[in-house]
């Protein structure tokens, strides 16, 4: 088949495409159209969110209603942990979300996995603990504003995850863009091993006389003690709904970081070179766009958002260590693929379902079960039962469009 | 094995007289005397004798890719595997558990390699099926079984040898199990849920244990049963003295001999046989495969039964060696440990991954330890060496740099196979005759 037809076909949905979001005189976007454009995937994502949150808790008692013939206290032990647990799982959710965001983004232009992008979600935390770890050493980090610290940390994370993420792009992944494949797959395979060990040599050796260690601890300024944010009363009690401060400022940074990327991608020149890139890598480069130089700055944004969700998991749990990059990688993973891999709506949709569904198996197995099997340890499992279960029945994701050819 | 090629390079030129006419069988056989000659005087572990024990495994290999007559092949072979390699154990039992240990993981490979390099689906889970062999063996043979229905007994040691088949089904059944769901995914995504679904027997066998005990959870389980000596009598009947370790790692040895070489037969028959062809044909394209009237789903299933099998009987043999096994010892690194080894030797390549795995084990298990002692003993010398730094924990980084060094200089691997070689480098050849439209763009965006 001539090269020409499919060509002629996507210049026309992108002058269709430009037509229709640019008004015809200035070319440019009102405030109007563009605040459509950034705030309607929030919106959805809102959606989302709201709607998870009340089809499982609603799941969740009418099990518990069904059961409370056995165990009659279930019920209102059930709705007690309820609004601890949605609150658990938006902060799970937004972690998966953000880090989904690098695997999406890296494979709606290139059709890959990056497998190493776990990875970078780490070096994002372990370069957080340096930060605090130095504060700490001379002796400052006890006055330091909370608030320019968790500035300090994203701003390093995003740094050294997002130039890291383009040099292994540069090193592993270019000169295998033409192979099969498995091929670019197995090497990325190994830059996760490689970087999960360089990690460990460099946080077991550096500073020399006094190293960070393995299991480091994430020093950072006090944050005062949990937020209350208000009292459930059931029956004679009263429990109280606590948000920590640090995971109140991670969804802040989360949300603000999805902000700006939905600004970055579908407002901007860039963002418009991304997605040409991303939906005929050929054709974008005849219409003049340096395709190397925008997978290397897709591979730039997504390793810097995992790096971020990185300095502020870490900060938020208080501690890193070098493997902990892999299983919330897959985890997000599953999230993209559960969004509809390739879609960023998609991501941060897929990564809030994720994390609702495990912090609800998470609390509640152990409470349906009698405290017989631990949630915790099976929340795991969910996360990759979904993802088996999503790739045969809807491989499209929940936002994803079908697409036929991909064999 | 024999080829008919001209040789090309100048070093195949110079080295020719080695592997053909009777220069070759003077070769081999003055390699053979000599390595068996120092072995045998020289059993004390040191770096000389892991030296000299690596040239023997390639002497090994050597022979079977050299062009002598085939009963010459097979009786140095024998004679060097069978007798040498066997006596020298009973000196030194450290060489001949590695010798083992390497056959254990030969099989794996060779099983991972039907999955991978035959009918090219990326199984990152592999070791599970190993699991599911050691633990079938581990809860059966043990008490432990006793902790799941008090009513139940551990099944006699004797029963050790059906086990092995059971675990061959076993191993099947899982594979099949795996690879149901599965089978409409591409490469990539495949790749990722095989590696969900070892985590998941992982997370399963840590967390067995509750409500019923059947795994044991994180503790592992303990005195797994070895089958009876049925030959000790008789050979201490010969004026044989050798107590029961010894008389176990010789039965070890030479059952995984036996597993690997029939795994070896069934192997190469396949590859070569209708079965064979059809997995490459889904390999290199599915489609056309379809259209050719190959019955995708069968053939796929076949290969993960086929390569999950293998695992489980092997998994079987591994757990009555090391008499204890806990849910560490298959976890993601073990997978990718395999993986290396076929991509090291060359997927779809049986003496590649042969030797891809034997390489593997031995630098686990030889090489690494060996380097550390030699780098400690620098250190003392006074050499700056960080005093952390111990190469036998640094695992994940040198297969790391494995993986991506062999996928940029030679994917096909040390010793490739030839379609599969030429699949990898399609790509090379297509770019060579046309520019690749990235470098048609002139003007930068923006």
């Amino acid at each position: 088949m001539s090269p020409i037809v499919p060509m002629l076909y996507t210049v026309r949905v992108m002058a269709a495409e430009a037509k229709a979001t640019t008004s015809p005189h200035t070319g440019q976007r009102s405030v109007g159209e563009i605040a459509r454009t950034v705030l309607g995937p929030l919106l959805q994502l809102l959606l989302f969110i709201v709607g998870a949150a009340a089809s499982l808790g609603l799941l969740v008692i009418v099990l518990a209603l069904l059961l409370s013939a056995s165990t009659p206290d279930l019920l209102s032990r059930v709705v007690t942990i309820l609004p601890q647990v949605i609150i658990d799982g938006l902060v799970r959710g937004f972690l998966f979300a953000t880090i989904a965001l690098g695997y999406t983004m890296v494979y709606g232009v290139l059709e890959f996995i990056n497998f190493a992008h776990g990875e970078l979600f780490m070096v994002g935390g372990v370069v957080g603990a340096y930060v605090g770890f130095f504060l700490d050493r001379a002796g400052i980090i006890d006055g330091f504003n909370p608030f320019l610290f968790v500035v300090v940390v994203v701003a390093a994370g995003m740094t050294v995850s997002g130039l890291l993420a383009v040099t292994v792009e540069r090193i592993a992944y270019r000169p295998l863009r033409n192979a099969p494949r498995l091929v670019p797959l197995i090497s990325a395979i190994g830059v996760s091993l490689v970087l999960q060990d360089l990690a460990r040599l460099f946080m077991t050796n550096f500073p020399t006389s006094e190293p960070l260690g393995f299991n480091a601890r994430y020093n950072s300024p006090d944050y005062g003690p949990p937020l209350t944010l208000f009292e459930m009363n059931v029956g004679e009690r009263s429990v109280p709904v606590v948000l920590s401060p640090k995971a109140l400022i991670f969804i802040t940074v989360a949300t603000l970081m999805l902000i700006g990327l939905n600004y970055l991608v579908n407002a901007t020149r860039l963002g418009k070179a991304i997605r040409a890139t991303a939906q005929d890598m050929p054709t974008a480069s005849l219409m003049g766009i340096n395709v190397n130089q925008i997978i290397s700055l897709t591979f730039l944004i997504g390793g810097a958002l995992g790096g971020a969700a990185g300095a502020l998991f870490g900060l938020n749990v208080g501690a890193v260590n070098p493997y902990m990059g892999l299983i919330p990688g897959l985890k997000a993973f599953t999230a993209a693929v559960l969004g509809g891999i390739g879609n960023i709506t998609g991501a941060m949709v897929g990564g809030i379902v994720l994390g609702f569904m495990e912090a609800f198996v998470a609390s509640y197995l152990g409470l349906f079960t009698g405290g017989a099997i631990s949630g915790a340890a099976y929340a795991d499992i969910v996360a990759f039962s979904m993802l088996i279960l999503i790739l045969i029945f809807r491989p499209s994701g929940l936002l994803g469009e079908a697409t036929t050819t991909k064999v | 094995m024999a080829t008919t090629t001209p040789p090309s390079s100048a070093w195949e030129r110079l080295t020719e007289p080695l592997r053909s006419g009777p220069t070759a069988y003077g070769f081999l056989g003055l390699y053979a005397a000599v390595c068996t000659w120092l072995l045998l005087t020289n059993p004390r572990t040191s770096l000389g004798t892991d030296i000299v024990f690596v040239l023997f495994l390639l002497l090994v290999l050597f022979t079977f890719r050299s062009r002598v007559a085939r009963p010459f092949k097979i009786g140095l072979a024998a004679a060097l595997l069978g007798i040498v390699l066997p006596i020298f154990g009973t000196l030194n039992p450290f060489y001949i558990d590695v010798a083992t240990q390497a056959g254990i993981f030969v099989t794996l490979a060779l099983g991972l390699n039907v999955v991978v390099g035959f009918a090219g689906l990326l199984d990152l889970g592999y070791v599970a099926f190993f699991a599911v062999g050691a633990y079938l063996w581990g809860i059966l043979s043990t008490p432990q079984l006793t902790e799941i229905n008090p009513a139940w007994s551990p099944v006699p040691p004797i029963m050790f040898y059906p086990f092995v088949l059971l675990g061959l089904v076993a191993g099947g059944v899982f594979g099949v199990l795996l690879g149901l769901p599965v089978l409409r995914l591409r490469g990539d995504y495949l790749a990722i849920v095989t590696l969900g679904f070892g985590e998941v027997i992982r997370v399963l066998a840590n967390n067995l244990d509750k409500p019923v005990n059947i795994t044991n959870g994180s503790q592992g389980i303990r005195e797994i049963a070895r089958p009876p000596l049925i030959f000790a009598e008789p050979l201490r009947g010969l004026g044989l003295r050798f107590d029961d370790q010894q008389l176990y790692q010789q039965f070890f040895y030479f059952a995984v001999l036996l597993v690997v070489l029939l795994t070896m037969i069934v192997v190469s028959r396949l590859k070569s046989s209708r079965i064979g062809r059809a997995w490459e044909a889904i390999r290199e394209d599915e489609t056309a495969a379809i259209a050719q009237g190959i019955p995708l789903v069968r053939m796929k299933l076949l290969a993960f039964a086929v390569g999950a099998s293998f695992a489980g009987a092997m998994g079987v043999i591994f757990a009555s060696k090391q008499l204890f096994i806990n849910p560490p010892t298959f976890d993601l690194l073990r997978s990718i440990n395999i993986l290396a080894m076929v991509i090291l030797g060359g997927m779809g390549s049986i003496p590649g991954v042969v030797l891809g795995a034997v390489f593997v084990t031995l630098l686990n298990l030889q090489i690494l330890p060996r380097t550390a002692t030699v780098l400690r003993e620098a250190q003392d010398a006074g050499f700056p060496i960080p005093e952390t730094f111990d190469p036998t924990q640094y695992q994940r980084l040198l297969f790391g740099l494995l993986l991506i060094l062999m996928m940029i200089f030679r994917p096909e691997g040390i010793l490739p196979d030839e379609r599969r070689s030429e699949e990898l480098h399609e790509a090379q050849q297509a770019q060579q005759e046309e520019p690749p439209p990235e470098e048609a763009a002139a003007t930068p965006a923006g």
